[in-house]
């Protein structure tokens, strides 16, 4: 977070002072746990889970030896991560289906939270998996809510019941698990309104839709964003119709989600799912050790790796690597990396996740999304005989090619220099290492 | 109602929150000794209002501890009071001006409450005998513009609309002429929510503003960021980027009668230089209210 910068670097600021020592002192952690504490407050992890946190890892660093490989702050941040992983819960949760075979989820939650476009996108998530899901608005409170809910429907493809003129929600509850059956869904995901924990009668209705349906799912849906008062929340949702899990939304925010900690922790329930965008395909599983990494401001590297993986083409990469490591890395080879990277999304999306480049480097970086397409049009630009031989590329020849790019001669020529110093660290890669992915960051125009 | 009793209506639970704090740590004891402060620094950081404004104000109470040699409960609840509204600076309510244009550009991130405060606001001003027009912005979100439409048909007040998916540039443009030729008192436009760290809906935002300034150069124009109270310190970051992206002019605190204990309106106040200008207190219209810090902070003692 912007305010305090992450954790991994003020505990490396400490640590550097700790250098030549070969064991963590007491005064050493204390400072630390102090760090960490603060952290953990401005990810709105509540505070008395930061307490027990705090005195759990605290316990764990005391005599710990300092390894070779790491630096002490480096270490503290490990057994921070891995304690905060393991709170987190050990396995991703799972959507349960009903034994049955008919299955209903119920999604509750504060006003805002983001109930209404989870439920299309779970709807859509569960479709593609092969089941037949119906989406049903009993939010009688909100206006036009219901509408919301039909058109993200149809937009995903999914079925809907929504009866806009109908003032009880508990009677459009009952109304659209018959239609459901009717229509032989196996899924009912219902959209409740949002409510106040505070608010009695909205309470009472939402258990009255609790006690009609028989949900096999009760989702309590969080936004990533709220305060310290997410525990209450959770306990009040869990005490009124027993909660079985939550899902937590607007994770492509920059906010930590402290909260997910915190709920976990206090009342034991999962994380199902995360939302972690504006499209309905934005719903994914929780991984607990790529939260913790988030919370503490370490980046969510994993998932940049698996993006990677996941879109980049392995084939492509090899040829690129052999001729790497013939030291014959061309221009062509060049356009096909800028192509796998187009592939992965929007590169401001991908920085979040590299580690210490949080909201602040963020914003001084301002990536310039067009730099990739821009560099793509250069070379495209250029004869086969030119993107093989470079040297050939005299001022008249780049002119044309910045006239073909629309683009100007200093693109042409900016182009060519981190070609130049890309081609440059790929002599290097190939000497030292034959599995890297070549000229991840140089080449990217950032 | 007064005003007073508005905050502390809305704030109930807050107020029960902090004064039962303060007085179960001085239970018995009298006077206040350091754990009995850290403990009260806990208490703050609990109601939102991040550490550092709890660290401020627990040095204040300390220095003045050591100052005056004063300790009892009393004495350290007017040294807080005093300085959270040291913190919260002077009452700045936001006032329409008269035989003129005035356009409210509401912003914010998802889920904040930004149309529903676009139709309170709206009714608010219709009460007061103005002519308002509403501008369905958010062509984003789903029914966003059938859910304004809504508030509209309430208090019979104009939506100028577009259909969803078009361009919110071009509703702007409509509804800024609409409120000139009809010589409207108030427009009020409703734009889509929009996460501050998405580069290319922030840029989006900038437009709606330049479009506005553009076509309404003698008009009056006040772009607020809709905060949801029950937001952690997100709601720092969210009102330092969206200040970058535009210079706001208020705050709207909404939600604060909820699960909301309040202290982000401290975090705010304390982290950025943006006032805050209005507090929603309750489901009702009339209970989005001029944020007045004196209340608000009293209410937060009983």
């Amino acid at each position: 977070m912007a305010i305090l910068g992450s954790l991994t670097s003020r505990l490396s600021s400490i640590a550097g002072r700790m250098r030549g020592k070969s064991r963590v002192t007491e005064s050493d952690i204390k400072e630390m746990m102090r760090e960490i504490r603060l952290a953990l407050l401005e990810a709105d992890v509540n505070l008395e889970v930061v307490k027990g946190f705090v005195d759990e890892v605290s316990a764990k660093c005391s005599g710990a030896e300092v390894t070779a490989s790491l630096t002490p702050g480096q270490q503290v941040v490990k057994i921070v991560n891995e304690t905060l992983t393991s709170m987190l819960g050990a396995t991703a949760g799972k959507i349960a289906v009903s034994p049955s075979g008919f299955t209903v989820i119920l999604l509750c939650g504060l006003q805002g939270s983001g109930k209404t476009t989870v439920a299309a996108k779970l709807g859509l998530s569960l479709k593609n998996k092969g089941k037949k899901p119906m989406v049903v608005s009993v939010d009688v409170h909100r206006p036009a809510a219901a509408r919301q809910l039909e058109i993200l429907a149809i937009k995903a493809g999914v079925q809907s019941f929504i009866k806009p003129e109908e003032t009880d929600a508990v009677e459009i509850a009952r109304l659209g698990i018959d239609r459901a059956r009717y229509m032989l869904c196996d899924t009912v995901i219902i959209d409740t309104a949002g409510r106040a924990t505070i608010d009695r009668s909205m309470m009472r209705e939402l258990r009255e839709i609790n006690n009609t349906v028989y949900p096999a799912e009760k989702l309590l849906v969080v936004d990533a964003m709220i305060g310290q008062e997410a525990v209450n929340v959770a306990k009040a949702f869990d005490e009124s119709i027993g909660i079985s899990g939550f899902i937590m939304t607007k994770l492509d925010g920059d906010a930590r989600g402290g909260a997910a900690l915190s709920i976990f922790k206090m009342t034991g329930k999962p994380i199902k799912m995360i939302g972690v965008g504006e499209k309905l395909e934005d719903i994914e599983e929780f991984h607990p050790d790529r939260m913790a990494s988030r919370i503490l401001g370490m980046g969510d590297v994993l998932t940049l790796i698996e993006k990677t993986v996941e879109r980049y083409d392995s084939s492509k990469a090899k040829d690129a690597m052999d001729r790497v490591n013939l030291n014959k890395f061309t221009l062509d080879d060049m356009l096909t990396q800028f192509e796998e990277v187009s592939k992965m999304g929007p590169l401001e999306n991908l920085l979040g996740m590299i580690p210490g480049m949080g909201a602040k480097q963020m914003k001084n970086a301002s990536v310039d999304e067009k730099a990739i397409p821009r560099s793509m049009a250069i070379i495209r630009s250029m004869t086969a005989k030119e993107r093989k031989n470079p040297s050939l590329l005299n001022a008249s020849r780049r002119k044309r090619i910045a006239a073909g790019s629309g683009t100007s001669v200093q693109d042409v020529n900016r182009l060519m220099n981190q070609f130049e110093q890309t081609q440059k660290m790929m002599k290097q890669f190939g000497k030292m290492s034959k599995g890297r992915m070549p000229g991840f960051g140089k080449g990217f125009g950032l | 109602m007064g005003i007073f009793d508005r905050f502390r209506d809305g704030l109930g639970k807050t107020r029960k929150f902090i004064s039962e704090s303060i007085t179960r740590i001085a239970a018995g004891m009298g006077s206040f000794d350091e754990e009995m402060l850290d403990e009260f620094e806990m208490t703050l950081v609990s109601a939102d209002t991040g550490s550092v404004v709890a660290m401020r104000i627990i040095d204040k109470v300390r220095a003045e501890i050591k100052r005056s040699g004063g300790s009892g409960q009393e004495f350290v609840v007017s040294v807080i009071k005093t300085e959270m509204l040291d913190i919260l600076g002077p009452a700045r309510p936001y006032s329409l001006e008269d035989n003129k244009l005035n356009i409210i550009i509401l912003a914010g991130v998802n889920g904040t409450g930004k149309t529903t405060t676009a139709g309170k606001m709206c009714l608010r001003y219709m009460r007061s005998g103005k002519k308002v027009i509403l501008a369905a912005a958010d062509t984003f979100r789903a029914a966003a513009i059938e859910q304004l439409k809504h508030w509209g048909d309430l208090n019979g007040a104009q939506v100028i609309a577009h259909e969803t998916g078009s361009d919110p540039g071009a509703v702007v443009y409509d509804a800024v002429h609409a409120a000139i030729n009809r010589k409207a008192d108030v427009l009020i436009i409703d734009t889509a929510g929009r996460l501050h760290n998405k580069k290319n809906l922030m840029e989006e935002f900038a437009k709606i503003e330049r479009i506005t300034r553009r076509e309404a150069p003698d008009a009056r124009i006040g772009v607020f960021l809709v905060v949801d109270a029950t937001t952690g310190q997100n709601a720092v970051v969210q009102a330092k980027i969206f200040n970058e992206a535009t210079v706001l002019d208020g705050v709207i605190l909404t939600k604060l009668d909820s699960n909301a204990k309040g202290g982000i309106a401290l975090a705010v106040a304390a982290e950025t230089s943006i006032p805050i200008i209005m507090a929603g207190l309750g489901e009702r219209a009339e209970d989005l209210v001029d944020f007045e810090p004196e209340p608000f902070v009293d209410s937060l003692f009983g």
